[in-house]
Order: structure tokens, then sequence, then C-alpha cells
């Protein structure tokens, strides 16, 4: 196979960039209008969501104006694809969804299934996101780190581990930008399943580019004469057919079969891994192992120059 | 040829081990006293049930003694216990955070009630000890009647004659139960208050039916013990002086100001030695629980289903060695999970469907490399050979890549009590193990068997080159 990849290498960053950019944008603007559907992990407050059968249909407002009646006023009701009524609201005391839901059953003359009730603190939720950022902090480190010590043998392995964290970060931007387009399209919530979506492609994203890394590596000490360039290209080609079949083939199929069977709590869950991972994939074959090359010619020096640098598009 | 049976022996019998620990209604483990029950757990949000966060409640910057939290976290796992919820779980999360586990338990309200109690408080009848056997007993854990079904008749014997100066048997006496008189609810507010003498004393104020229940109790038992226990330890034992009639009475002792007010703050807020109060609820009905299970089945099913139809005509011979593999890691995981055990939850399932795909990497990596070596004309033997060798750095690297991140994650998810997180990583991370485990002696040793048994000529037909 003879495929240039790294000759393209601008391409694909523009690519990214087209991925990244309005989703980020997206979010940004709903986090300024204060839209952005961030669920009562972070915010805090009380979830409720409840089914009703055997009795009237109720509409979303009248179960707001049945909170008003007890005094709740800021509460958002939303129904799901499943017929079932989710409501979010400040968070409320212990004994409060209790009588809630006699009301509902008084109000609607219905039977009431108590799907779930949820009420976290608000200290809490600012903790969780503090934590996850830490977390994510915490990981990219150790894994320079790790790569580092695992490339001592080759020139410049400091390179790798960076470029391993670029192309993650890359991968944790992509995930954002979709969420905030699934958010503002299918009213996907910010949960902590989002954030455990999050920290599971950052692990997987690391796995991949060790895998193309780890060619690159092993190469470098078979093709010693061979210009850096050509010597990534090749490796990347060589590690194409796993990371198709590994990625595509086996993960891909999984997290498809979980977010088409695997019901309505994991479904956005799903979605996001499965975009996360399969960037993960993308960027360690476009981004990470281009990032070694640009970095390999020391491109940057060229970018603002004009006419005369032959690597931009 | 005898070299690839070597493995074979032992892979068979991690097998039989494995099958039999996920047999259905496995009766556990029962050898010379060993004990061990063997069992799914199925988390909160697969089962249904109800989760709460408890948290100091003190300003954020205070520092919290660790034996102090302990302690409360055992108290509060005492009054768990007494909800008779099965498989109830109570762990300290972080330095400030105690997390409360009830699978099945569908009353989130009443559960709430009895975390949030302010420990129970008896006032019980120790009529029949001298003082000495009251003494002993302060600060034992002792028996109550309070609560217990009706057949289970409290201990009425006299105490045996005990010679002064002779040993008290404490632990007869703690074996005892002993009868509740009545309980805190009775109790309507409880001060410091400084006697004429300037002596400190508790005065306590009791709620009508709590009066009655005092006036009838200590008008017959003048002069012996009324023991105070909370959370079933005896606090204080004082001696009834005068019949309290009025639902007003006062605990005298050798108090000073600090045990005086340690007193009765017991009296009011109960044993904790820290204050707590909720953060966090989350409460899953039964029905989602059950409709998330069925779910995440099927599609694990199908994923699986889909996996290993694909690797079984994309590489061939090795493809279908490699799926033997993925039923076997399968099959060990979920054995492991039922024997730690770790209790399931829906990420933690998701978690197990990916380090599927993370088994079959390292398949993966290792049969692309040797269908390299065989493309470039080496023999059979040689090329599974330098296939494993070449695969290995890889497959080593990328996955402690990912075991540090489910450590990570694990590290977050346990500070801060997000269970689901920690489910999450302990599954990935088991599955990665194990998946290394099949990948590196399994797949290995059966394809070797394979292809020695088959000896396969047409690479084509074979191995999909």
């Amino acid at each position: 196979m003879n495929i240039d990849i790294i000759g393209k290498r601008y391409i694909f960053f523009i690519v990214s960039l087209a991925i990244i950019l309005p989703g980020l944008i997206l979010g940004v603007v709903m986090a300024v209008n204060g839209e952005l559907p961030l669920a009562i992990d972070f915010t805090g407050g009380t979830l409720i969501e409840i089914k009703l059968s055997n009795g009237q249909e109720p509409q979303p407002a009248d179960i707001v104006l049945l909170y008003k009646e007890i005094g709740i006023d800021d509460v958002k009701v939303q129904t799901t694809s499943q017929g079932t009524f989710v409501s979010r609201s400040s968070l409320l005391a212990e004994d409060v969804p209790g009588k809630i839901i006699e009301e509902m059953k008084k109000k609607f003359d219905a039977d009431v299934t108590i799907l779930r009730i949820e009420s976290v603190g608000p200290t809490v939720g600012r903790e969780v996101t503090q934590r996850a950022a830490l977390a994510v902090g915490v990981a990219a480190f150790v894994v320079v780190l790790y790569i580092t010590f695992a490339f001592r043998g080759i020139p410049n392995a400091f390179r790798y581990g960076i470029c391993a964290i670029i192309a993650m970060f890359h991968d944790v931007l992509v995930v954002i930008s979709i969420t905030a387009i699934g958010s503002y399209i299918w009213g996907w919530q910010i949960d902590a399943l989002f954030l455990t979506a999050l920290l599971t492609v950052i692990g997987f994203s690391v796995q991949d580019k060790i895998v193309v890394f780890d060619r690159i590596r092993e190469n470098s000490s078979i093709y010693r004469r061979l210009p850096y360039e050509t010597l990534v290209n090749h490796s990347i080609v060589q590690t194409l057919q796993r990371s198709i079949n590994t990625q595509l083939m086996t993960v891909e199929f999984m997290l498809l079969a979980l977010a088409l069977f695997g019901g309505v709590t994991l479904q956005p869950f799903s979605w996001t891994m499965l975009i996360g991972l399969f960037c993960g994939t993308y960027s360690s074959i476009f981004i990470a192992a281009t990032l070694l090359v640009i970095w390999e010619n020391h491109e940057w020096q060229n970018w603002f120059r004009r006419k005369e640098s032959p690597a931009t598009v | 040829m005898r070299s690839d049976y070597k493995y074979l022996i032992p892979i068979i019998i991690a097998v039989v081990i494995a099958i039999w620990i996920i047999w259905p209604n496995n009766p556990g483990i029962n050898i010379a006293g060993f004990q061990k029950e063997i069992e799914t757990r199925l988390g909160l949000d697969l089962v249904g049930g109800v989760q709460a966060l408890l948290e100091a409640d003190l300003p954020e910057n205070t520092a919290i003694e660790p034996e102090a939290m302990r302690t409360a976290t055992r108290i509060v796992e005492n009054r768990v216990n007494g909800l008779g919820v099965t498989e109830a779980v109570v762990q300290q999360a972080g330095d400030r955070r105690i997390v409360v586990e009830l699978p099945g338990e569908t009353d989130p309200e009443s559960a709430l009630a009895t975390l949030k109690q302010t420990g129970l408080l008896e006032f019980v009848d120790f009529s029949g000890l001298s003082p000495q056997e009251v003494y002993s007993l302060t600060n034992q854990e002792i028996q109550t009647d309070f609560g217990q079904d009706n057949n289970l008749v409290p201990s009425v014997e006299t105490p045996a004659d005990i010679g002064v100066g002779s040993e008290i048997d404490l632990s007869s006496l703690s074996n005892r139960v002993y009868h509740t008189v009545m309980t805190g609810a009775d109790l309507k507010s409880v001060q410091v208050v400084t006697s004429q003498t300037g002596e400190y004393q508790v005065a306590f104020e009791l709620t009508p039916n709590g009066s009655n229940i005092f006036r009838d109790f200590t008008s017959q038992n003048v002069g012996e013990s009324l023991a105070i226990i909370l959370d079933n330890k005896v606090i204080s034992a004082p001696v009834i002086n005068e019949p309290i009639t009025d639902g007003r009475g006062v605990i005298t002792g050798n108090f000073d100001y600090d045990t005086s007010n340690a007193l009765a703050i017991q009296l009011r807020y109960g044993s904790l030695p820290i204050p707590l109060k909720i953060v966090e609820t989350r409460t899953v009905g039964p029905t989602l629980g059950q409709d998330s299970l069925q779910k995440s089945l099927i599609a694990g099913v199908v994923g699986f289903t889909i996996v290993i139809l694909f690797m079984g005509l994309y590489y061939r011979l090795p493809g279908l060695v490699a799926d033997v593999a993925i039923i076997l890691y399968a099959i060990f995981a979920f054995a492991l999970f039922r024997f730690i055990p770790i209790t399931l939850t829906l990420p933690g399932v998701a978690g197990f469907l990916l380090s599927t795909g993370a088994a079959l990497d390292a398949n993966i990596l290792i049969f692309e490399r040797f269908k390299e070596e065989l493309r470039s004309g080496k023999p059979i033997q040689q090329s599974l050979l330098l296939g494993w060798k070449r695969a290995w750095p890889s497959i080593r690297d990328s996955n402690i890549a990912t075991l540090i991140t489910c450590a990570i994650l694990f590290w977050f998810g346990s500070t801060f009590g997000a269970t689901i997180v920690k489910g999450f990583s302990l599954t990935l991370a088991l599955g990665v193990i194990v998946s290394l485990f099949t990948a590196l002696v399994i797949t290995r040793a059966l394809l070797n068997l394979a292809i020695n048994t088959f000896k396969p000529k047409n690479f084509v037909k074979w191995y999909g080159i």
C-alpha cells in the first residue's frame, strides 16, 4: 500500500477544526445564555422521572402547575420518547418528592410509577467539576511521563508524549463539540455519565496513539536512513489495517449495539463514546503522527512566511 | 508437538473453574471454615434502590479527624443494618463523605429518615443491678428489646448473686437483653443548667406521652438505675432519686461544663461524632433498573455476535481461535466479577463490553503482524513467533496507558463517592488485565495447536491474506 497521509496533513487539521469549532461556538453561546443543559450532577437540584398509567394524560404544563401549587416555581418538565415525564427543579427537601407524587396520583387520577428520583446538593456538583478537571489533568500528565519513559530509546521521546496529549485534547474537544450539538438538537444532558464517557475516550485515545507510535519506534531503528516524514507515513500505513479493524469493526460495533439497543439511559453515553473513540483513531493517525512531523521539521517557522513555504495547502 | 499441549491442561482447568463460578445458583465455597458466597451483584441502577451521599455538616475548610469520620461511618452502618436491606453498602468516600447504597429499597423517604435520625436514644431499665454492675456496663454495648419481635422474650432472670468485691462477669451482663422504657422520640428538649450550688446539670423535658411513661416507671423504681443508651451503647446510668411526675427532670452527676454539655448534645443530636447532612440522593425505581438491565444485555449479545462473525470472516483460522479466546475471556471476566465480587452497574457493563474490544485489539495486533511476516515469505512457525514478539511492545504500552487512566478514574470515583465511575473503571481495568491474559496465553496456545493439527497449506483460504 502506498498512501500519502503525511503530505496532506494540513487538510486533516482543517477537517478537525471544521468539526470542533461549530460545536464549541454553539456550546459557548449556550453557556453564555445559561442554556447549557448541565444535569443536576453539576448544578445541584432535584430530578423526578415518573410514568403515569390508567389515568389522565397530563401535559408538561399541568405538572409545572402542580409544582407551583406546592410552592416550587423553578421546575422544567420534559416528556421522553418512552412516554415518561422528567421534572427538574431546584433542590427539594427529602419529603417533598413524596408529596409531589401523592399530589400527582390525586390530581391526574393515575397510577404513578417512580422511575428515578435524584437530589444533588450544589456543593457536590461544584466539586465534581473540579475533581473531573483534576482527574483529566493528572491522567494527561502521568501518560506523558509514561510515554516519555516507554519511548526513551529513540530521539526526542518527550515529543511523543506531548503529541499524544495534544491529540487527546483534540478528541476531548470533538466530544465536547458533538455533545453541545447533541444537547442543542436532542436535549442531551451533560451529566456524570458524560464525564465517564469523556474520561474513557481519554484512556482509549492514548492507547491508540501508542500503537501508531510504537510502529514509528520500531521502524526508526530499522530504517535509519529514511527521512522522518517517510518513516512516519510508512508506519501509519502499516498500522492502518489494525486501526480500522480494532476500532471500527470491534469497539464501534459494540458501542453501536449499546447505542441502538442499550436503553435510553445509555444512549447519549454510547453515542458520545462512539464518536469519541472513532475520533481517537482518527487523531492518532491524522493528528498525533502528523504533529510529530511538524515538530521534526519545525514547520511553524514557515507558517507566516508567504509563497516560499511549500508545506502549506 | 508436545509443547502445544503444555498450556492446554491449565487452560482447561481454569475454564472449568470459571464455568463452575458462573453456574447459576452456585452454592458458594465452604471448605474447612472458609466460606464465600458466589453471586452476581447488580448495582442500584440495575435492580433499583436508594443511594445517598452524606457529608460532614461542618464548614468546608475545617479539618476533620479521620478517626471521627470512621466512627461516624460505623454508626451509619449500624443504622443501615437496622433497615434490613441485604447487600447494603456503607463506605467512606474521601475524607468528609459517606456513601450509602441500599439496593432494592423502594421507600426512599423512610430510608433517608433512618439515615438522618440523630441516633437511637433509649431509656433502659437497669433495675436490679448493683452500682458496681451499672458502673461496669457504662460505655459498653448492650442489647435492648426495643423493636424486637415479640417472640424474642427479654430475659427477665434476676442477675446472679455477686458477692461484694468479687469479679463482675461483664460478658454475662452485656449478653442480656434489657427492657427499653422509652426512646429519645419522647424527649422534647434538653439543656445544660447550673444548680443553686453551682453544679452543672442536664435538664430535660418530655412529651406528654413520655411524661406518663416516665411517671409510672420512676415512681415504681426509686433508687434503681435508669440507663441512657445511644445506638446500643450505655452513655450514662443515673439513679432515680425521686419520681418524676411532671415530665421535667434533671440528670445530676459529677459534671463539669464539658461533660454535661457533651451529654446534652448526645441526647439532642445522637451519637455521631460529626454532624452529617444528606447532600445527594438517587432513587432508581425497579422498573427502570430491569429495563436497563434487559436492554444492555440485548446490546451486549448483539455486539458480541457481530464482532465474533467479523473476526471469523476476516481472519479465518486465527480469527476463529480468537473467537474461542474472546468467549473464554467473557467467561473468565464474568467469573472474576462474581468471585471478587464486583457490583455491576450500567456503566460497568459498558466498561466490560469495551474491554472486549481491547481484548480483541491485542489479537488483531498480533494477527496483523503475523500476516505481514507471512507475506514477506517467512515460514508459518517463524511468522507466528515474530508476530507475537513484534506486537508485544505496543500491546504492553497501550494497555498500561489504559490501566493508568483506570486507576485515575477509580481514584476520582472513590474520593467523590461517584460509584458509577468507580464501577466503570474497575470493570474496565479487570477486563484489560484478563484480556491480556487471554490474548497472550490462550490465543497463542490454541493457535499453535490449530496450526500444527491442521497444517494448512492454502494461506489465502486459511489466513485471509
